[in-house]
């Protein structure tokens, strides 16, 4: 699709319109990338800098504010808990997910349509909605503060995303393999396992990577289940905020160390992300 | 539907799993703040008995002006940020589409990425220092541009569009790229027709893109409301829902009443009539958008 754009369509547009054209993706891009360079050049100020009046867009960069955020306020523990618990959710979504998906695509049976709705329904609902009773049940479960409930409640969100996703993939998987090796005796699971899903690879991929993102990203469940050792990146990102001098270096160092990893793999990745964003969405 | 019941047998042990678990953590819990939005039921008061009152905390919420406000205030952001995410989300996509300068289109396809993976939290956080009446570098531009300084945060009204502003910073990328993938699908021997009669872009839009765009357009609406019925982590760093209550979006505002006034049986209530806002987002979303499985 890519290509076909590439050669061009209708009559060579003038330098006016092309100049114009330039204009308009420039501004694009400075408004996208904006806010992200000046999160990372304040985490870079001293701190006199960062307060300046007006602000300052030349300055000496400093590394003091990364040393103490990460060392003196831990955000390094809540980077290692938030990474623990993405990786660990996104593998439970997808070793549970991919069968359901696998059986959406392949199988017709009753309440298929309404196993569906909830999966997407799960995908549009306020985290608050489940946030109330799941805190009271943790709570008395004694789960409070620990990473395992973190990790069950993100299934709820991931685990939909996964089958939609996946679904979509296996239905593009084609059968004649499946039912050769059905022919030949191979029993269901077998099929499952050793054909379809190295096929569904690219799909399996661009779930995990949503899951993955998604549960980094997540703040509310975690502000209410964790306390200070389970604490995940986002938490910490909002414990700055009582008082009136804010330490904007840190801030914005701790925000940096948050987001930084998260951007740079979306990019390596930007071709699947954008397929899985918009897929559903357009067709 | 006999062969249905049939592949049922094969399709139970893929299955499974999937729902045990999502019925254990998913459904059980929401079974239960369904109970608790039928009691007096209140942390702030442990000694209390949890007493059943059948619809009282529903009918509260009917007459609740608080509550209203706060689903109102939650409409009005939707209709400020959601035309602004659109046409900037077209025109983004419209240049990304148009042939030529080929590397600055991939610069900047690739730059659409940043705001849509900064977690929401950090969000807005940049959003408060941003939006800073002193040292806040919007402060600083609009400057530039001979506009006395405003104080973003202290007010109530500016509060709501600085939030806006970053909202439509985080979203319009997710539009553009949705409208992105309708322009592709326009076959090309169309537009091409299209190009050789007529040079004006907005007449081929109207004429032979906008069918394309359409069920990306439809979807963008539901999903768009879904995520400001969700909307929290931005907020919570970037306003707290203040000041007063002029940012307190509806799922701040459950959040508030479930955990800082500690009433878990009226925040039960007003999440159940959220849950049940979703269901129908839900349901237009499938009939609309999603048609595949029917």
């Amino acid at each position: 699709m890519a290509a076909r754009a590439e050669r061009g369509i209708g009559p060579r547009p003038g330098p006016m319109r092309t100049a114009l054209h330039a204009l308009g993706l420039i501004l694009v891009l400075l408004f996208a990338v904006f806010p992200f360079y000046w999160m990372v050049t304040t985490s870079l100020k001293e701190a006199q800098d960062a307060l300046a009046i007006p602000p300052v867009w030349l300055f000496e960069p400093t590394l003091e504010h990364y040393e103490s955020a990460l060392f003196r306020n831990n955000v390094l523990d809540a980077l290692l808990n938030s990474l623990f618990v993405a990786i660990c959710t996104t593998a439970a979504s997808i070793a549970l997910g991919t069968p359901a998906a696998y059986a959406l695509a392949r199988f017709e049976f009753r309440g298929k349509r309404d196993l569906w709705f909830w999966f997407i329904t799960n995908r549009m609902v306020s985290p608050i909605v489940l946030a109330l009773p799941f805190f009271l049940i943790a709570n008395t479960l004694g789960l409070i503060n620990t990473k395992l409930a973190l990790i069950l409640i993100y299934i709820t969100f991931n685990l939909p995303i996964v089958v939609w996703i996946c679904t979509d993939q296996f239905r593009g998987v084609p059968r004649d393999l499946e039912e050769a090796a059905r022919l030949e005796g191979v029993k269901r699971f077998q099929i499952f396992w050793r054909i379809a899903l190295p096929l569904a690879m690219p799909g399996v991929a661009v779930s995990a990577i949503f899951s993955f993102i998604f549960s980094w990203n997540e703040l509310l469940y975690a502000l209410v289940l964790t306390r200070s050792a389970t604490r995940t990146a986002p938490v910490t990102a909002t414990s700055f905020m009582s008082g009136y001098e804010l330490p904007w270096g840190e801030i914005m160092a701790t925000g940096t160390l948050i987001v930084l990893p998260v951007i740079v793999f979306a990019l390596v990745v930007s071709r699947q992300l954008v397929r899985g964003l918009t897929m559903g969405a357009v067709r | 539907m006999s062969a249905g019941r049939g592949q049922g047998r094969l399709a139970l042990p893929f299955l499974a799993p999937a729902v045990v678990v999502l019925l254990a953590i998913g459904i059980v819990p929401l079974g239960y703040a369904f109970y608790n939005s039928f009691t007096r039921f209140n942390l702030a008061r442990p000694n209390d008995p949890q007493l059943f009152i059948w619809f009282d905390n529903y009918l509260t919420l009917l007459g609740d002006s608080s509550f209203h406000d706060a689903l109102l205030r939650t409409l009005l952001f939707l209709v400020m940020v959601l035309p602004f995410q659109l046409a900037l989300g077209l025109g983004i996509a419209l240049m990304l589409h148009r042939p030529g300068l080929r590397l600055l289109r991939t610069l900047t396809r690739l730059s659409l990425v940043i705001p849509m993976a900064t977690t929401y939290v950090v969000v807005g956080l940049i959003g408060r220092l941003m939006f800073n009446t002193e040292f806040g570098v919007v402060n600083d531009l609009i400057g530039a541009l001979g506009i006395r300084p405003v104080e973003w945060l202290g007010d109530p009204v500016f509060a709501f569009i600085a939030l806006g502003v970053m909202d439509v910073w985080q979203w319009t990328p997710f539009c553009a790229l949705v409208f992105v993938a309708g322009l592709t699908m326009v076959p090309y021997e169309i537009e091409e027709a299209a190009r050789l009669e007529t040079k004006r872009w907005w007449r081929i839009l109207a004429h032979v893109q906008l069918p394309y765009l359409l069920p990306g357009l439809t979807a963008l609406l539901i999903l768009r409301t879904a995520d400001v019925l969700k909307m929290f982590d931005a907020i919570q760093t970037m306003t707290r829902g203040g000041p007063g209550t002029a940012t307190e979006l509806i799922s701040v505002y459950i959040q508030r009443h479930g955990f800082k006034i500690l009433d878990q049986g009226m925040a039960s209530a007003q999440a159940i009539v959220l849950l049940i806002l979703t269901i129908v987002l839900a349901r237009l979303y499938i009939r609309l958008v999603y048609r595949e499985v029917a």
